[in-house]
């Protein structure tokens, strides 16, 4: 986190310009005050705006949906959901795979783009691990839920000396799937709160409040910005960041292991590993911008999350999207390639049979829409950005419903063909989680700095020392 | 060499990184070793400017790394292969290609939480009280002001002496921190 990362004249030295090659990662004009005030004023000011109180409501209405739901389906069973047989995995499976997907782009934001040296991630990566641990949460609800018995699951996913003596089964990629999660949470939360306690001393410092100061004081745990600490501090960022790295291509990989372990066709490829996680990138990119977009302009933080870091998000996007693409073309062709009438069947199926619509409405939002990325007019119209990313977010879910329920529905015996009706059961707890994910941003909104200001502040011009500025000594 | 039972130290404040990181340097040539520089975000050059040696926390989250490496592979092992062994399709009890994922999961897992509580451990975090704090104007350290504190256990501390040596340094201001 030196001044400008890799040497050479920030970016923030070249003229502010819509349309020239590099843009500004921070707009011209600030010091270090005026990024520390303009960030923590947002959380310490002393009147929570009506908007806020609003889109709160909202949510936490919709969360208590998801509570509805969990209690019925706790009470009556399963049954409330339109699981049943062929198609014994529903909605349950597919949102916990979109969910996970949603949160990698948090960690790659936060873990990758700093290995990689990126200014940009600066200002997004605060709010993108948030949003990375809101999105393991709600994927995290379903494989309690979904297990028929959940007050069960303690002594089925997690190996602790039971009364019954018996222990997890290791070969499944369900276990497999539980440590991975299990690790991607605490990981993620242990990142992005080590991240937090520098902003947490100065919402401390800065606090008018009495309770403020004690909480920030709590959480800050007496942080004082010593070159000591910050030293040790930066070692344990970068690591962490090194773990984290491997750690988010793992998490997806173990997550499509529940599918490619299985020897039903369609799932059992190899492909899916790398397609997954580009994939979660892919949608996690997309759910990072549907929240930048609105949250840069309701609270006028246009001058740190600039046109430069939407624009790279879309390019990301697309190349994530190619990836993806690839995949598509990838199983479409080892089906026809590898000559097994049952994997033959599965991309036929996928287009032509009952869930065709979604098939194509999956191609649309996910392929054909977001190539418009590859013109700059796109990728710098803003609104445009935000109708592409809610898109992409909406045709991965697409995708995973695909892949769970046209392999599922249709595999080797006609006989035992069927199909899956969700219900309303289904839908409010998805939609429950939406609550529950905009309920907790909106916490996070209103309590903690929602950019990191600590770093925000090692990449402005004032805090560049040149030789020259030493040359007293 | 006038020292003082309640004095931590004398503290000059500075505007720029540039200024307190000339200073932490000169500091250390006029022979001073127990200080501590206070800013609102790391500053690479005060490393040296400071004397700083390296840190242990990179060996920390190793150990912490190999204990979850070998630690979630033995674990599996005795649990699939000991305790409750289960014929599974014929495969063998101690299926290693099996174990690999959780392996790799309880590594990472393992030295993530030694990086974070190790590297609390060694900044002596939490510490809800420090001296520094008595300065009304330290709050601004974690603004937009940055501090040099040389605390008077230094050998070579003197009250008076000390105070005038930082106020050569042009600093903004210079400030006694009681204990």
């Amino acid at each position: 986190m030196e001044p400008y990362p890799g040497g050479g004249t920030p970016p923030i030295m070249e003229p502010y310009s819509p349309g020239t090659a590099t843009q500004a990662v921070i707009a011209p004009g600030h010091t270090f005050g005026t990024v520390t005030d303009k960030i923590s004023s947002i959380v310490l000011t002393r009147k929570t705006s009506v908007g806020w109180w609003l889109g709160f409501l909202v949510s936490f209405l919709l969360f208590n949906v998801l509570m509805v739901s969990i209690t019925y389906l706790v009470v009556k069973g399963v049954g409330i959901w339109g699981v049943d047989i062929p198609v014994g995995w529903g909605f349950a499976i597919v949102n916990f795979v979109w969910w996970i997907g949603i949160g990698h782009a948090g960690t790659l934001i936060s873990a990758i783009l700093l290995l990689l040296k990126q200014p940009w991630r600066t200002s997004i990566n605060r709010f993108a691990e948030a949003m990375t641990l809101f999105a393991v949460s709600c994927a995290a609800i379903f494989p309690l839920i979904h297990t028929g018995r959940p007050w069960l699951a303690a002594y089925w996913l997690f190996p602790y000396p039971n009364t019954m003596n018996i222990w997890p089964q290791f070969r499944s990629p369900l276990i497999w799937d539980v440590f991975a999660v299990s690790t991607y949470a605490t990981v993620s939360l242990l990142f992005w709160f080590v991240g937090l306690i520098p902003d947490l001393a100065t919402l401390r410092d800065r606090s008018q409040s009495r309770v403020g100061r004690m909480i920030y004081g709590m959480l800050a745990m007496g942080w004082r910005g010593s070159a000591y600490h910050w030293h040790r501090y930066e070692t344990a960022y970068l690591l962490l960041a090194g773990l984290a790295t491997p750690l988010v291509v793992s998490v997806h990989t173990v997550v499509s292991f529940d599918f490619a372990i299985a020897i039903l066709p369609g799932w059992h490829t190899t492909i899916f590993p790398p397609y997954f996680v580009a994939g979660a990138i892919y949608s996690g990119f997309a759910m990072v911008l549907t929240l930048a977009i609105p949250i840069r302009a309701i609270y006028g933080l246009e001058d740190f999350i600039t046109l430069r870091h939407l624009q790279n998000m879309a390019k990301v996007m697309l190349v994530t999207g190619l990836i993806v693409g690839y995949g598509y073309l990838t199983e479409a062709f080892i089906a026809w390639y590898g000559a097994d009438k049952f994997e033959m069947f599965v991309p036929y199926n996928r287009m032509t049979g009952p869930y065709a619509p979604f098939y194509w409405a999956l191609i649309t939002c996910n392929i054909i829409i977001p190539q418009a990325l590859w013109f700059r007019r796109v990728r710098s119209n803003v609104p445009l950005l935000f109708v592409i990313s809610l898109i992409v977010n909406t045709g991965m879910w697409l995708e995973r419903f695909v892949i769970v329920i046209t392999s599922l529905h249709r595999d080797f015996m006609p006989s035992a063909w069927g199909n899956y009706n969700p219900t309303i059961w289904d839908w409010g707890t998805f939609i429950g989680t939406i609550g529950l994910f905009l309920t907790l941003l909106f916490l996070f909104v209103r309590f903690l700095p929602m950019i990191s200001i600590a770093e925000m502040r090692a990449m402005l011009p004032e805090a560049r020392i040149d030789d020259e500025d030493l040359r007293v000594i | 060499m006038a020292r003082r039972a309640d004095v931590h130290g004398v503290m000059a404040e500075f505007d720029d990184p540039a200024g307190l990181v000339v200073a932490a340097k000169r500091a250390y040539e006029a022979g001073y070793r127990c200080m501590d520089a206070y800013s609102p975000y790391p500053i690479e050059e005060l490393h040296d400017a400071l004397g700083m040696g390296h840190t242990k926390l990179p060996l920390i989250v190793l150990i912490g790394g190999l204990l979850g490496c070998f630690g979630g592979y033995g674990m599996q092992y005795w649990i699939s292969a000991l305790s409750y062994p289960i014929n599974v399709g014929g495969k063998p009890f101690h299926s290693w290609p099996a174990f690999i994922p959780v392996t790799f999961e309880c590594t990472i897992l393992a030295a993530s939480l030694a990086a974070v509580f190790g590297m609390l451990a060694l900044n002596g975090l939490p510490m809800p009280y420090h001296p520094v704090f008595n300065v009304a104007r330290f709050a601004l350290a974690s603004r937009n002001r940055f501090f040099l504190c040389i605390e008077a256990k230094d050998p070579r501390f003197d009250l008076e002496e000390t105070r005038r040596f930082l106020e050569t340094l042009n600093p903004r201001e210079v400030s006694t921190v009681a204990d």
